[in-house]
């Protein structure tokens, strides 16, 4: 067992940071990358593709880089750091992860060699309103008639779905869930796009009829494989919000070291630097989850539960260091103007995109009594 | 990165793993695994096993008993013994005054005490805290005044851990009480338990046991060869050996167990027609303080893995923090299970009540004290938010 990153991974880090602080050198940038769609910056999504970081986990013969979750999570940590709202983990690892698992040759090689050079965004619009976090379709359905698909139904809300070239649909064919490709501009595909409260965009996309191509061959329900990739989706949100807790935290600190009150700078006061100690401690332990989980993913081992795992842990800590933050700092952390409070209102996103924290106890209660203890090394 | 232990390491393990469930007697491990006091001769008997297989202090210099292995290797020996339910090395010897000895005691002193403290052929005890001395150890008011050839001491120690069934005690005591700074005025002195002048009243705990005592001292005379290394620079030692009472401290393996028999025990134990093993709140709670608990021993792993060698991780900290509050979810736990049983602690004779939960409450009452020791979880914050966060 070994957490260490080697020197290519330290680089790559060390790339990714200093490419998206150029981007997000301030709190300000973002705020007005965010005021006008599509929520995020074209021209950052193109360098993110120029050094390859869009086709990271993707097969060379796909057009990708061949790299390993670490990378990816190297890169979805860096994001959250400073609040990228470029859609990485929904795109990428996501939408990207589903046709790269499921997809014919063609399909890959179509799809996931524009996904890495930055001019095709996918996404996956699978959340109904009612379905909460389950992996299977609800109400959206496909028919066959003569060889062509289409999908009726609605699906909401779904992750920058305006902006999206490419929607990953999950859709009932009989009992069985199923996966089909529908282009941006197909007909019969109506998009309302809006903010969400962390300033990326989400859409109500409605289906009428909508032309669509099935995912993969066969006629198999892909509940399984649509949960494994959920999994490995909720590990990478998992190290965002480690990039995003790390500076939520540091921020803080700095606050303390500097904001004065009482003629004092408030550091001075215990009541305050021990909340401080108990948010590093969260941070730390979310870390440590997150990393395992990720070389669970790297293992192919028990990915489904080692995101459930990491989905209650960061749940739990990134509301504790999300609402400490504010308080520690008081009035100012619940402003527009300032940037702590950003990074709760991301990290609630984040908790609510793919499951939260009580949704996964719910799933490590029923099989609590499956094993006699957690063995990580398993 | 890397999720799987290497085969040289699994291999290790399974060795750990079936010496400590084979050679360690089972009624010794049964005691520990119940929750119940140990006799001295349990104590002694378990840590002559270990040390005859080489396994009681492989932390120690090679040259003295240890062992060359990794940091892994020795988290990986705690972790199994721990799991196993085998008493650990008696702290005081092999985790403190073992190491102190062995990196500053003089040679006369190594050969003397260190065989027989890896042997635990003398039980050594710890004499720090004092009544107005706890997590503010420098402030100690014990003295020793040199007289001849002899350290003559006055004063008392508090907090004595097993100081009854001890041979000899490590003391702070002060030697220059004008020192401009309080921590450099104070020694570090050996010296046994029966030397004139030395009393010891044992304290009873909330638990009913006699885990801790008051030691008095009144004129008691140490020849100075007892002194370890320089006179005034006992805190130095003093430092060095509580930065080792925090290796281990976050017992997970120990939590481990306990979790593991508290999901044995709520099978057996039916409400309303149902298993309470059954019940979502219940298992809800369990696979909480069982994922706490997992991230805990990530962490652990990290922070081993990053401190070969080098300074300690700055992660180290929340061991003892995070290590402490979850052995004591785990007691809370079982008292929970036991339910009504739970008040039924010390039947005498006829009773129906089964050990486990006539021990529950009593050990979560005992085990208030892992936020206590080794420095209390409010020192862990200080130096969290001191030397990590910088407030």
């Amino acid at each position: 067992m070994d957490f260490r990153y080697d020197d290519e991974q330290n680089g790559l880090r060390e790339a990714v940071s200093g490419l998206l602080a150029r981007a997000y050198a301030d709190s300000e940038q973002r705020r007005k990358v965010v005021a006008t769609d599509p929520g995020f910056d074209e021209q950052t999504w193109g360098r993110l593709a120029e050094m390859g970081l869009l086709g990271l986990p993707f097969a060379e013969s796909d057009g990708g880089m061949g790299a390993g979750p670490v990378e990816v999570s190297i890169v979805a940590e860096e994001i959250g750091r400073v609040l990228a709202p470029e859609p990485f983990v929904a795109a990428v690892v996501l939408a990207g992860g589903l046709v790269a698992d499921l997809g014919t040759d063609a399909q890959r090689a179509e799809v996931l060699g524009a996904l890495a050079e930055g001019s095709l965004i996918p996404t996956f619009a699978h959340t109904e309103i009612g379905s909460r976090w389950q992996a299977s379709a609800r109400t959206v359905t496909a028919t066959e008639d003569g060889g062509s698909w289409t999908l009726t139904g609605v699906k909401e809300p779904v992750p920058h779905g305006a902006r999206a070239d490419l929607l990953v649909v999950s859709a009932l064919v009989g009992g069985a869930t199923r996966l089909f490709l529908v282009p941006g501009d197909a007909a019969g595909l109506t998009r309302s796009g809006y903010r969400n409260h962390d300033g990326t965009r989400s859409a109500k996309v409605t289906f009428a009829g909508t032309p669509a191509q099935p995912l993969g061959e066969g006629a198999g329900d892909q509940t399984a494989a649509i949960e494994k990739a959920l999994a490995r989706a909720r590990v990478a949100y998992g190290h965002e919000a480690l990039g995003a807790m790390e500076t939520a935290l540091t921020t803080t600190a700095e606050y303390l070291k500097t904001r004065k009150q009482f003629g004092v700078t408030l550091n001075e006061f215990q009541a305050l630097t021990f909340r401080a100690a108990d948010m590093y401690v969260s941070l730390e332990l979310a870390r440590s989850t997150v990393m395992w989980a990720t070389l669970v993913v790297d293992a192919d081992g028990d990915v489904v539960s080692a995101a459930d795992r990491v989905r209650l842990q960061t749940s739990r800590a990134s509301r504790h260091i999300g609402k400490e933050a504010i308080q520690l700092h008081g009035g100012i952390g619940v402003t527009a103007e300032y940037k702590v409070g950003h990074y709760t209102s991301r990290l609630t996103a984040i908790d609510h995109l793919l499951g939260d924290g009580d949704w996964a106890l719910a799933r490590l209660a029923a099989t609590v009594n499956d094993h006699e203890t957690v063995d990580p090394t398993a | 990165m890397r999720l799987h232990l290497s085969p040289e390491d699994q291999a290790f393990r399974g060795e750990m793993r079936t010496f400590f469930t084979t050679e360690v007697p089972q009624p010794i491990r049964d005691a520990v695994a119940a929750h119940r006091e140990l006799t001295k001769d349990q104590f002694v008997e378990a840590q002559r096993v270990l040390n005859a297989a080489g396994l009681a202090v492989p932390h120690w210099p090679v040259e003295w008993g240890g062992k060359d292995w990794t940091p892994l290797q020795r988290h990986i020996w705690r972790e199994e013994m721990q799991l196993a339910s085998v008493p650990e090395p008696l702290a005081f010897n092999t985790s403190m005054i073992g190491p102190v000895l062995a990196a500053f005691g003089s040679q006369e002193q190594k050969e003397r005490f260190l065989p027989a403290t890896a042997n635990l052929d003398i039980w050594w005890c710890q004499g720090f805290s004092e009544p107005d001395a706890g997590s503010d150890l420098a402030s100690l008011r014990t003295t020793a005044v040199r007289d001849g050839d002899d350290w003559v001491v006055n004063g008392q120690k508090t907090w004595t851990t097993l100081g009854q069934h001890a041979d000899w005690i490590f003391c702070l005591v002060r030697t220059d009480p004008t020192a401009e700074k309080r921590q450099r005025g104070i020694s570090l002195l050996l010296f046994p338990m029966d030397t004139p002048g030395v009393t010891l009243r044992p304290i009873e705990l909330l638990d009913g046991g006699f885990e801790v005592n008051e030691v008095f001292f009144e004129d008691v005379r140490v020849p100075s060869e007892n002194l370890v290394g320089e006179e005034n620079h006992g805190w130095d030692y003093a430092k060095f050996l509580l930065g080792n009472e925090r290796v281990g401290i976050a017992r997970i393996g120990s939590t481990k167990r306990m979790l593991i028999d508290a999901k044995e025990h709520a099978r057996t134990i039916t409400v309303d027609g149902a298993p309470l093993a059954d019940n979502p709140y219940l298992r809800a709670r369990i696979a909480e303080i069982e994922n706490e608990l997992l991230a805990l021993e990530l962490t652990a792993l990290r922070v081993v893995a990053n401190s070969a060698g080098g300074r300690p991780h700055p992660a180290s900290s929340v061991l003892k923090l995070r290590g402490s509050e979850l052995q004591q979810a785990a007691t809370e736990l079982l008292v929970d299970i036991a339910g009504p049983l739970s008040v039924a602690s010390f039947p005498d004779g006829d009773t129906d009540v089964p050990e486990w939960a006539q021990v529950a409450t009593p050990s979560y009452l005992n085990y208030r004290k892992v936020s206590i020791y080794g420095g209390s979880n409010e020192v862990q914050r200080t130096i969290i938010a001191g030397s990590i966060l910088g407030l």
